[in-house]
């Protein structure tokens, strides 16, 4: 039992944390939203040349051999700074269907465009009547000649703007919502059929409305084993929660000390209304469970190796958590802030926001209460 | 004890129900009250000016409709029922009940008329940067010249201030007497020279509260309600009446069958999510505690018309009200899924041609979430209602 960073570790967290602290505060995070791309890509490129984009990939595939503690590590800074660049989208989600499930080719193709940051990715997955059920999928991809065409519609797919790649889940068989029959294919965003409309999300990001409309892709556009992907789906989101776990963890650690610096200064009735024990018990509660949070993240990320029943229940688990605390701690750093909690000029409320669609993001505490039971 | 309605009262409903469908103005953009014009907001107020209706509570000689609690329940019901615009409590519910108990008589002539047809509008001058839960802390000067006082200081928070005529604004006008004993209620006009109202954005975007400066405002003297020094009990009295309008059942059980509705459209494994049995049951108990205040709420009405309150137990419609709107729009934004994600944006102009896809419902939802969230922070935070109900009801 080991809870220790390594030195190499450590060493990633202080470069991003440098990095961030000197390059990304809440002002030029507000900018960035705000302007027109609303990403930044000169942030993007110096995430690359710092080798975070490098981070989980392996030696061999042009990465630099990190794991799923990198990603953690990176995850939770970026999330103490509201990053809104698609380091989860194109790294952990994309990277990670090309980690486990890529050719060689498609590794040898694509992977040095995300390590370089000249490529973003972006995946869609979600249906407007999917909710959050992976395998409910309308979207089709028929065989044709050597290779498919795809026609369906994608929604709220997170960081699609600033992408040209994208990868698509679509049913090449079965019904609407069977596991059997669901395959990943890589899609430029820039080919025949592909249309997308963009619009901002309430956490600062964007998104696209994708539609597919016989769009043609190659055979080598099919992301591991056709008709089989449910479960590289499951594999890979489930890294995505881990690393989501991670950056919630860091927006509730940075509401939690903002909320108590705050109390010991701002002063009612003549004292810092820190001093008043209702208070403090609200922010030993919103302690207790950003801790939880935190050990939920560990637990997840040293489980995402472990065989499919376990890596389920811990990374259901960690959602259920995160998603719950989330909640609380978001609504009680606005609370305790007053007013001011509730303005858009301070950071608190952006905090909150990201915390409550992180809760949405790959299934809410209700999803995942479900899928963990069933999986127990 | 008896909770059902007579003969008379379902003609009333049916009366009132005829009335709002035949006369309640079509207006444009109702999703936030600060996206909506001036005229919109006070279009239906100025119809039920009119009718005789806009100030039911207040007493007959001042135009109230001299109803009974049942029929001002009924009356809530069914505009809640028609989703038609609230009407603006800062002059029919804050200050014109202050002025037509406290104010003289020349000041009830002057300033009940223009509340009651809705020609003024009124603002709320009482938060102040460092006065928020502690309002009695306030800092707001006063001082007397001749038959002026100057009036110098910052208020925050201030609803709908960019289009208010009047600020009600508690000032202090003695600066050694004890803090609750030394605070005057003016009525400013938003007009007068040395007055800048700054907005505050939330963080859902909307333009709703602002800042109000105070820069050496001459406020006649005649326009200070009671006497000097005493406005703390006139404030005390106005932020009861606060508190009892602030449960909004009616509208909460509006927002309720909305939120059924999402649920009977939004979709779990094909199924309608209502018919899931866990999301069921979080809307039953939604419900449930809603149908527990209602009761509450009319027999605090009951006792309110026997001529007691309203009490400190209005710190319950409070506590509970507000916890209730901020679950249904919780539960609201768990119905949409995905789409809760969609920013839609406020004002006109930049609102009109944005791209918001999902269904028509799932619009706003997360952004009213976040704005609900003020519920529980202002007209005193729910913290502030525990310590009332702890100290005043059970006397700890």
């Amino acid at each position: 039992m080991d809870f220790s960073f390594t030195e190499e570790q450590t060493l990633l967290r202080n470069t991003v944390q440098s990095f961030l602290q000197d390059k990304y505060d809440f002002d030029t995070r507000r900018k960035i939203s705000a302007s027109a791309d609303g990403w930044s890509k000169e942030i993007w490129g110096q995430f690359a040349e710092l080798g975070l984009l490098a981070a989980p990939f392996s030696e061999e595939q042009g990465g630099l051999g990190g794991g799923p503690i990198d990603t953690m590590i990176l995850m939770e800074e970026f999330g103490r700074h509201l990053v809104i660049e698609p380091f989860m989208e194109t790294v952990v989600i994309c990277g990670g269907f090309l980690r486990e499930a890529g050719t060689a080719a498609q590794q040898e193709a694509h992977i040095p465009g995300i390590v370089g940051g000249e490529n973003v990715w972006a995946f869609g997955y979600a249906e407007p009547q999917g909710r959050y059920n992976l395998a409910d999928l309308v979207t089709t991809a028929k065989a044709d000649g050597d290779g498919y065409v795809i026609n369906g519609y994608k929604a709220v797919v997170l960081g699609a703007p600033w992408a040209d790649k994208l990868i698509i889940s679509a049913r090449t068989s079965g019904g609407q919502r069977d596991a059997d029959g669901v395959s990943l294919f890589i899609v430029d965003k820039s080919a025949a059929g592909v249309s997308t409309r963009d619009y901002p999300t309430v956490d600062g990001r964007r998104a696209s409305e994708v539609t597919l409309e016989n769009v043609k892709v190659g055979a080598d556009a099919v992301i591991g084993e056709v008709g089989k992907a449910l479960p590289l789906i499951e594999k890979v989101t489930d890294q995505a929660i881990a690393a989501l776990s991670a950056e919630a963890a860091g927006g509730m650690k940075e509401l939690n000390d903002a909320t108590v610096e705050y109390c010991k200064t701002r002063k009612q009735f003549g004292v810092p209304i820190g001093k008043f024990q209702v208070l403090q018990h609200r922010m030993v509660d919103m302690f207790m469970a950003y801790e939880q949070s935190v050990s939920m993240t560990y637990m997840v990320t040293l489980k995402l190796g472990e065989g499919e029943e376990e890596r389920r229940k811990a990374a259901s688990g960690a959602k259920v958590q995160i998603g719950k605390a989330g909640r609380f701690v978001g609504q009680q750093a606005v609370q305790l802030h007053g007013g001011m909690g509730m303005t858009d000029e301070l950071n608190v409320g952006h905090y909150f926001k990201r915390l409550t669609m992180i809760d949405t993001q790959f299934g809410n505490v209700d999803h995942h209460l479900t899928r963990y039971s069933a999986a127990a | 004890m008896d909770m059902s309605f007579s003969a008379d009262d379902l003609a009333f409903r049916d009366e009132v129900r005829t009335f709002i469908n035949d006369n309640y103005p079509r207006v444009t953009n109702t999703r936030s009250r600060g996206d909506m014009s001036r005229d919109d907001m006070l279009a239906w107020h100025k119809v039920l000016a009119k009718k005789g209706w806009v100030a039911p509570h207040w007493p007959a000689e001042h135009g109230g409709a001299g109803w009974t609690i049942t029929q001002r329940y009924i009356w809530n019901e069914e505009c809640a029922r028609a989703e038609t615009t609230p009407l603006l409590p800062f002059g029919l519910s804050m200050v014109g009940p202050v002025i037509y108990t406290y104010g003289n008589e020349e000041q009830k002539k002057r300033f009940l008329p223009g509340i009651y047809n809705g020609e003024d509008w009124w603002c709320q001058g009482y938060s102040e940067p460092g006065a928020g839960s502690d309002l009695a802390s306030l800092k707001t000067k006063a001082v007397r010249e001749g038959d002026h006082y100057i009036i110098n200081g910052q208020k925050t928070w201030t609803t709908l201030a960019q289009f208010a005529d009047w600020m009600f604004c508690l000032a202090r006008t003695d600066p050694d007497a004890k803090m609750q004993e030394s605070i005057s209620f003016f009525l400013i006009d938003m007009k007068t020279p040395g007055i800048e109202v700054r907005p505050i954005i939330t963080m859902d975007g909307a333009h709703e509260v602002n800042e109000v400066y105070l820069d050496n405002v001459k406020v006649p003297a005649e326009n200070m309600i009671g006497e000097e020094n005493k406005g703390w009990t006139y404030a005390k009295f106005l932020l009861g009446n606060e508190r009892s309008g602030i449960a909004g059942v009616a509208r909460s059980k509006k927002a309720v069958e909305r939120l059924k509705n999402i649920a009977g459209s939004e979709l779990l494994d094909g199924e309608p999510l209502i018919n899931d049995g866990e999301f069921g049951r979080k809307i039953a108990e939604v419900e449930i505690d809603l149908s527990a205040l209602e009761v509450t709420e009319l027999r605090t009405l009951a006792a309110e018309s026997r001529g007691q309150g309203p009490g400190p137990e209005s710190s319950i419609l409070k506590i509970k009200g507000t916890e209730i709107q901020q679950r249904i729009t919780e539960l609201a934004l768990e119905a949409v899924g995905n789409y809760a994600f969609v920013y839609s944006p406020h004002g006109k102009g930049e609102g009109d041609n944005a791209f918001t896809p999902g269904p028509e419902y799932s619009i706003g939802v997360a952004q009213n979430y976040q704005n609900m969230r003020k519920t529980s922070i202002y007209g005193g935070s729910n913290e502030i209602q525990h310590n009332i109900i702890a100290k005043m009801v059970l006397g700890l």
